[in-house]
């Protein structure tokens, strides 16, 4: 039953960076390939129906953490507490940013809200890596279960670690480069002309970047964390995620190169899926890995809320999250396709 | 760590009342939007077409406000409530879940579908898109109510052997009958503010000679709805929430009747001050016997004042509980009362030419949030000391490592965002009710 929550709560994660990851992408590419106001509103228009049902899978992934495992999301939640506030200021300003862009007919308003789109789309890409570093290589939790951990100490990942050190850092401008690469591919495969010719370079250029930075990536994880090889070597079936991450990334250097939007986007959200599925294989069945005694990580045993409300809340959640798919599908569906280009269209209102 | 008490307090107060803003009219518009879409639907002209976008428009710039700062309040409970989370997690985690699961993801999909959908999908589309919109956040209001109502009123749990909480019946928890009625009560005063917005803009059109065909549609809809609304949102809903008070938190009860010793046939105060040090309240103007029939439906019925409890289960700040709960009951019957007139005079075909009461339905629109709000603060700051009710005390719930620079320096943090938020969304409604419905029914809201 634990199990079960540990997969849904990684599963509705991965859901969440492939399809937000997406939308990050689009921030951060945004103002360096969009250059003309045309084609910045068909950019935002190719996210715009959809970025907020993306979000949500963000939350619901948070409920479902709460709902089976409370302790670690009191631990995890207040532990990051700064860091956790500052990302919650960045989507603020995020979803403001998009919703309100259009708002307003003017030329400042509109570079105002860019800015903020941009920049707070790049620092959440960072955090993102910034936050699974972390999970990677364990806090200082006590006794009790609650730890606490500073913006950064001494940058090593060491016994008093902060959130950023030189491991977490890399794993940040991986982030940042698979998203930008995820959010390119996005819009290549949504736009046409010069718009669709730049996020086709950039693209490529992030996926030449994400396969130098698997590389520094990949060594530098066993040696921070090294109980991760002990749970791949006992079960080596998991090898299976990051062999299917690699496939799909030598996947989208082909199709990139062919020029085959729609196969590299696919690629590229599966690499995402399988580098996911596959740290999450490793940390099993740790959910806040402990730095100081392996003795005090919070588990999916110790942390959970309990065998009838883990059971209870599974059927409602199955017929849920079948019927949120279903119709996110559809929505997904009805705008499918290049974003159709009648300013008339386009308001982001 | 008193003071990292004093500031997560704070922050949650601040966060949850700002948010709290934008929700109440967006799942009071979500109904007012059904039944335009459904006119629309049934209709041959664009006349309620128009209108339904011109609604769905301001729907959304308050519904983008109401999701960027609901997210904070989920966050807190992990970041500033950690052992509250950790103890009552395997209860309140459920149904925050199912807020998320079954309420956000319908509400923030098909917002995406009424707002790109114009010349792409049917009416039909769009007015399933309303109605999935209305029952998104319809639903995530009874979520978050049940999250409330168990910490009010906790049922379906059972302890376990490290002293957390776990729940014990999934039905038990939906169908909390404090649940029931504060659900009833909330969601009506929910639509009494949706429907004292959109009169009091219909109000200012006609009053200032713009869209007077769009204008008295808002004002006619706004005064019936808000009629219907305001008195249900007093009785039953008000009145049944205020007897389950005394059934289940009698302290909070006389705390905010201002109840200071028990009384057979106690009064109900209409104004007064209370001074905590005497326990007498200053300049009372009371209806005799009235609580005592009110609560009890007995004239000589005995209510237990403050009293009959021990200090240290009161409230923490009872002048304040009280104000806020007369705050809320004076408002709620003034718009009742505002309501009533309008509705009487639309009966009589005079409404959309008396201008002095189009300047009345036009300057009551604060009114509702003030009295929400209120209601709210009656409700929370009349729980404490308890967290959870009769379980957990506030001051036991918070995040142990988290220590007070951490936690005032986010509440700076949110009270300065907040201001900005605040400005900027009181000039985006002001800049969409200056394009006004016409450029909103060709264009799809303001220009691009």
């Amino acid at each position: 039953m634990e199990t079960f929550w540990y997969s849904a709560v990684t599963f509705m994660l991965a859901v969440y960076v492939v399809l937000d990851g997406y939308d990050f992408g689009v921030g951060m590419v945004y103002p360096f390939v969009a250059r003309t106001e045309e084609e910045r509103r068909h950019a935002l228009s190719a996210i715009g129906p959809v970025w907020s049902g993306n979000e949500v899978w963000l939350i619901a992934a948070g409920g479902a953490l709460f709902l089976a495992f409370p302790r670690a999301y009191a631990a995890g939640f207040s532990g990051f507490y700064l860091a956790l506030i500052i990302v919650l200021w960045l989507f603020m300003g995020r979803g403001l940013a998009i919703e309100l862009r259009a708002h307003v007919d003017h030329p400042l308003w509109r570079q105002f809200w860019d800015v903020i789109f941009a920049a707070s789309s790049g620092l959440l890409a960072v955090v993102f890596g910034i936050a699974l570093g972390n999970l990677i290589r364990g806090v200082p939790l006590n006794a009790e279960g609650y730890f606490f951990v500073a913006l950064w100490t001494d940058f090593v990942p060491g016994p008093d670690p902060g959130i950023i050190d030189w491991f977490t850092l890399l794993l940040a401008l991986t982030s940042a480069v698979l998203l930008t690469g995820h959010g390119a591919n996005y819009l290549a495969m949504k736009t046409t002309g010069d718009l669709q010719a730049r996020a086709r370079r950039v693209a490529r250029l992030s996926a030449y970047g994400t396969v130098l930075l698997v590389a520094l990536v990949l060594p530098a994880l066993s040696g921070v964390q090294p109980s991760f090889r002990l749970n791949y070597d006992a079960h080596p079936i998991g090898y299976g995620w990051p062999l299917m991450g690699l496939a799909a990334l030598l996947a989208l250097l082909v199709f990139r190169a062919r020029e085959r939007d729609v196969a590299a986007f696919a690629a590229s959200s599966v690499l995402l899926l399988g580098l996911l599925a596959g740290t999450a294989w490793g940390s099993y069945p740790n959910i806040l890995i402990a730095t100081a005694d392996p003795s005090l990580s919070l588990t999916i045993t110790n942390a959970s809320a309990g065998t009838y409300g883990l059971q209870a809340a599974v059927w409602w959640f199955t017929i849920g999250l079948a019927i949120v798919i279903i119709y996110q599908l559809c929505i997904h569906r009805l705008f499918w396709g290049p974003v159709k280009t009648e300013p008339r269209d386009l308001s982001a209102h | 760590m008193e003071s990292a008490l004093l500031y997560d307090r704070l922050q949650f107060a601040v966060t949850a009342t700002f948010h709290y803003l934008f929700p109440q009219l967006t799942m009071g518009l979500a109904l007012l939007l059904v039944y335009f879409r459904t006119r629309d639907l049934l209709s041959h002209d664009d006349h309620y077409h128009h209108v339904a976008r011109f609604w769905t428009g301001i729907f959304a710039l308050s519904f983008a406000f109401g999701v960027v700062t609901g997210i904070p309040l989920e966050f807190q409970f992990g970041t500033n409530w950690a052992k509250f989370s950790t103890y009552a997690g395997g209860i309140i985690g459920q149904t925050l879940a199912m807020e998320g699961l079954f309420a956000f993801f319908l509400e923030s999909s098909f917002l995406g579908v009424l707002l790109f959908g114009e010349g792409r999908f049917s009416r039909r589309t769009q007015w399933f898109a309303a109605l999935m919109l209305f029952l998104g956040s319809w639903l995530s209001g009874y979520f978050i109510l049940a999250t409330n109502a168990w910490m009010q009123h906790p049922v379906a749990y059972r302890v376990a052997e490290d002293g957390r909480l776990l729940v014990d019946s999934l039905t038990g928890l939906l169908t909390n009958p404090w649940l029931l009625w504060q659900f009833a009560h909330n969601m009506t005063a929910a639509v009494v503010t949706g429907s004292f917005v959109m009169a009091a803009l219909g109000a200012f059109y006609l009053l200032s000679g713009q869209h007077l065909v769009q204008a008295r549609t808002y004002v006619r809809t706004g005064v019936v709805a808000g009629a219907i609304a305001s008195i249900l949102m007093i009785s039953p809903t008000g009145h049944e929430n205020a007897r389950q008070v005394f059934e289940y938190q009698p302290i909070k009860g006389a705390a905010f009747e201002g109840l200071f010793r028990s009384e057979r046939g106690a009064d109900v105060l209409l104004i007064g001050q209370p001074n905590t040090e005497t326990m007498t309240i200053d300049n009372p103007l009371v209806v005799p016997s009235a609580l005592s029939l009110l609560v009890y439906y007995d004239l000589y019925a005995n209510v237990k004042g403050l009293d009959a409890f021990p200090r240290k289960d009161w409230p923490d700040n009872i002048a304040l509980l009280y104000y806020s709960y007369h705050v809320m009951a004076g408002l709620g019957t003034m718009l009742v009362a505002v309501m009533g007139l309008a509705l009487l005079w639309l009966w009589q075909g005079r409404l959309f030419t008396a201008n002095w009461l189009l300047w009345l339905l036009m300057l009551s629109a604060p009114f509702p949030y003030i009295a929400t709000t209120a209601g709210w603060m009656t409700a929370e700051i009349g729980r404490q000391p308890w967290l959870v009710y009769g379980l957990l005390r506030t001051a036991d719930g918070t995040s142990p490592l988290v220590h007070s620079g951490n936690a005032l320096f986010t509440l700076l943090g949110f009270l300065g965002l907040y201001l900005f938020l605040g400005l900027l969304f009181l000039f985006l409604f002001a800049e969409t009710v200056r394009h006004g419905p016409a450029e909103a029914a060709s264009v799809g809201g303001p220009p691009v």
